[in-house]
């Protein structure tokens, strides 16, 4: 025998046990530490729920009543908590129902990671029984996905879809395991994914573009910031404040970045792009340095790129190489985490203010309050606006909620009027513009913050696409509060019919059912409101409910929504009336 | 913007599914690719994508960047013509019956092909060079009586560097 003249140290020997692919998963999400999940069985990820079976005083699963509004709801809460979002589905229509949260996912950097059954690998390509091509069908709205065959993959392949998933600019992952996979046996052991040797997550700062940036602020007269989700998505709050208070310079929000500032600060415009405010909107081709933070220039923030901050010199901090230079060309792009190169960047600005500049931002306030934001708040006509029942929401939660709203007029409602005194505090459906997001999401959120009020403000089209989720409601007895705004109208398209078709309201008109009564079935209190003098009561009552509430406001008919960019007009031209 | 010939050149791991996620990036935006080979890189366990397409700088730009992203693509280039050297490779099958008179075998002979197959019915020639080169053949061939024509997609060689194994060593550092 020979001799043993070195020992390997204790902690790089990791002992390893002999389970199946389907509890290795279950392993694996628990060293992950996630302990909540969404979901829906069906045959092909089988073994995977009957070793949840096993573990379900470690691991919540919540039964969904749509694989999509699982996705949602793990959206919900991957954005009110920054951690991943876990979502469980079965092949064929499980997978593909899957798509649209993913795809909505990817477009709004929201870390998921999707477990998709398969059927067994002998059957891969056959058309065998609810077998889908998800990888394929995954690919372009994927951050990655990858088909696991071999148990043995299982830990490694676990590991890499969390680090992917919530690193860099954050985005969803999906991960298909054929059933034999979740039958087999492996030797398992658990390293969380460090590196991978193809990825670089966060780019490095380079010093001297921050200080070329920190120059062309210092000698700006009339800078503008621009703030977008990837100040939260950084956890970078502290650093845009630190910034802003040392230089004065005034700030506005994509509709993604609401909330990752308070509304109330002093230097805070309110939100840019197409139904964005007057001033920030007018300011963007006025001022002469622009400084973009953890956004992507969306067409909906620059209306035509052609004429959009032209005079300006546009600085761009960012974390992912793909956006600089995508819509709008950089003077300075600073890459890299917000975090850090905000940081870098303070001690090289100046002290300033820029009170005139800011002012002028105040007086076109002033012009938006008098045509669009008065009638809003307190209306001459006797039909309720979606702007007072914000304005009431408000009042009630002190601007401490967490507003998840869905697609449409309501949300650009949402996005104006909503106050917010804490960061991820707005959660919408931004780049995607998914119509049924809000109640799943919503559900989800309550779930990631549990002690703080999570209000859902939907409208009565986006509310019927994903109805079936008031069923988790009920299941859970989780404490979402549900305001469905009703205009009997998709409004938003009907305005855009009114505005540029004519009025030709084409499939726009909604016969609703009963709402209240709806709710009422799956045991949820609810209530209408179609007058005034009630509103205020109504809010209070929901706000103060320890149990989910449902709040059905009819609301004026044939309301707009303005400020409005129109397509293809500047961000100059955008219209009050 | 003018549209021009580039080459684009990905490096990537070897994993199923791959080749989709890239050619994805392309046709999410309308891109036409022209040729695309793939193969082994000089690099062991590093495969490696070439692509030709005709379109403007600025949007292939874009698009590299949107490749580099990709978690298993280690680095994408593009160059234009004149930052490579390329070669394509063509086959032609051509009957059997009139391939045996001086004017053939003078073709064969002037443009560097060669026969790599003869058989009862046909011969088999081969041809490596550029486009232009290939098609030059094709013409003298045709009144032969091609029974088949295939063309490979281009294969590049950079003249700049691709610095593949620096990327791979930081990434395992950081």
């Amino acid at each position: 025998m020979e001799v043993q003249t070195q020992t390997k140290p204790k902690s790089s020997i990791k002992k390893t046990i002999r389970i199946t692919g389907a509890e290795a998963l279950i392993k694996c999400l628990l060293a992950e530490g996630i302990d909540l999940i969404y979901g829906y069985p069906g045959g092909a990820i089988m073994p995977i729920y009957d070793k949840l079976y096993k573990y379900q005083d470690q691991l919540n699963h919540v039964l969904t009543r749509h694989e999509q509004g699982a996705t949602h709801a793990a959206q919900g809460f991957a954005r009110v908590t920054g951690k991943t979002g876990v979502v469980f589905a079965t092949s064929g229509p499980g997978a593909t129902n899957l798509v649209t949260g993913i795809a909505d996912a990817l477009i709004d950097s929201t870390p998921l990671v999707c477990i998709t059954g398969q059927v067994a690998s002998h059957l891969l390509g056959t058309d065998a029984f609810q077998e889908t091509d998800i990888i394929s069908i995954s690919t372009p709205v994927t951050k990655w996905n990858y088909q696991v065959t071999k148990s043995s993959e299982i830990p490694k392949v676990i590991a890499k879809a969390f680090y992917i998933a919530n690193s860099g600019r954050p985005g969803p992952v999906l991960i298909d395991i054929t059933k034999d996979a979740q039958f087999g046996e492996l030797d398992f052991v658990y390293e969380k994914c460090k590196a991978i040797r193809s990825y670089t997550p966060v780019p490095e700062m380079d010093i001297n573009k921050v200080k070329a940036a920190a120059e062309l602020i210092n000698n700006a007269k009339k800078p503008f910031i621009v703030m977008g989700q990837g100040v939260i998505l950084g956890q970078a709050e502290k650093e845009l404040k630190a910034l802003i208070k040392k230089t004065g310079i005034p700030i506005a929000s994509t509709a993604l970045g609401l909330s990752g500032l308070e509304t109330d600060h002093p230097l805070f415009v309110g939100m840019v792009g197409m139904h964005g405010h007057y001033a920030p909107n007018i300011k963007t081709n006025e001022c002469d340095v622009l400084i973009a933070i953890g956004m992507r220039f969306d067409d909906r923030v620059t209306g035509d790129l052609k004429r959009y901050a032209k005079q300006a010199r546009i600085i761009h901090f960012e974390i992912d190489p793909a956006e600089v230079d995508k819509n709008v060309k950089t003077d300075v792009a600073v890459l890299g985490d917000v975090k850090v190169t905000l940081k870098a960047l303070l001690p090289f600005v100046n002290e300033t203010s820029h009170i005139q500049w800011h002012q002028e931002f105040k007086d076109l306030y002033e012009l938006e309050y008098e045509v669009v934001i008065k009638d809003q708040l307190n209306p001459k006509k006797s039909g309720l606006t979606m702007g007072e029942v914000i304005e009431a929401i408000n009042k009630y939660t002190k601007g401490e909620a967490v507003i998840v709203s869905d697609v449409g007029q309501h949300q650009m409602f949402a996005c104006r009027y909503a106050k917010f005194t804490r960061t991820r505090s707005k959660i919408t459906s931004g780049g995607l513009g998914t119509m049924g997001f809000a109640l799943p999401a919503a559900i989800g959120a309550k779930m990631g913050v549990p002690d703080r009020e999570v209000i859902a403000i939907i409208g009565d089209g986006g509310y019927q696409m994903t109805i079936q989720e008031l069923g988790t409601i009920f299941q859970t007895k989780i404490p979402v509060k549900i305001v469905v705004l009703n205009n009997s109208f998709l409004g938003m398209v009907r305005q855009w019919q009114e505005m540029f078709f004519d009025r030709r309201y084409a499939s726009t008109k909604m016969v609703n059912p009963d709402f209240v009564k709806i709710a009422e079935g799956y045991d949820i209190k609810a209530k209408r409101v179609d007058k005034r003098e009630d509103l205020q009561a109504a809010i209070q009552e929901m706000v103060q409910s320890k149990e989910a509430y449902f709040l059905e406001v009819v609301i004026e008919k044939e309301d707009n929504v303005f400020p409005m960019i129109p397509t293809g007009a500047s961000v100059s031209e955008v219209r009050l009336e | 913007m003018e549209k021009e010939l580039l080459t684009v050149s990905i490096y990537t791991e070897n994993f199923v599914g791959l080749l989709n996620r890239i050619t994805t990036i392309f046709t999410k935006r309308h891109v036409n690719i022209e040729s695309i080979t793939a193969s082994k890189s000089e690099i062991e366990n590093v495969h490696r994508y070439t692509i030709v397409v005709r379109e403007s700088e600025t949007l292939i730009k874009k698009i590299v960047k949107v490749l580099e992203k990709q978690i298993d693509v280690i680095g994408a280039f593009y160059h234009s013509e004149d930052q490579t050297i390329y070669q394509e490779i063509s086959l032609y099958k051509v009957n059997v019956e009139n391939v045996n008179n001086s004017k053939f075998k003078e073709i064969i002979t002037t443009n560097h092909a060669k026969i790599v197959a003869v058989e009862k019915e046909f011969v088999v020639i081969e041809k490596s060079g550029t486009k232009e080169e290939t098609d030059k053949l094709y013409n003298e061939l045709n009144p032969f009586g091609l029974m088949q024509f295939v063309r490979s997609g281009r294969v590049v060689i950079t003249k700049q560097k691709m610095k593949i194994s620096e990327i791979l060593n930081n990434n395992k550092n950081n």
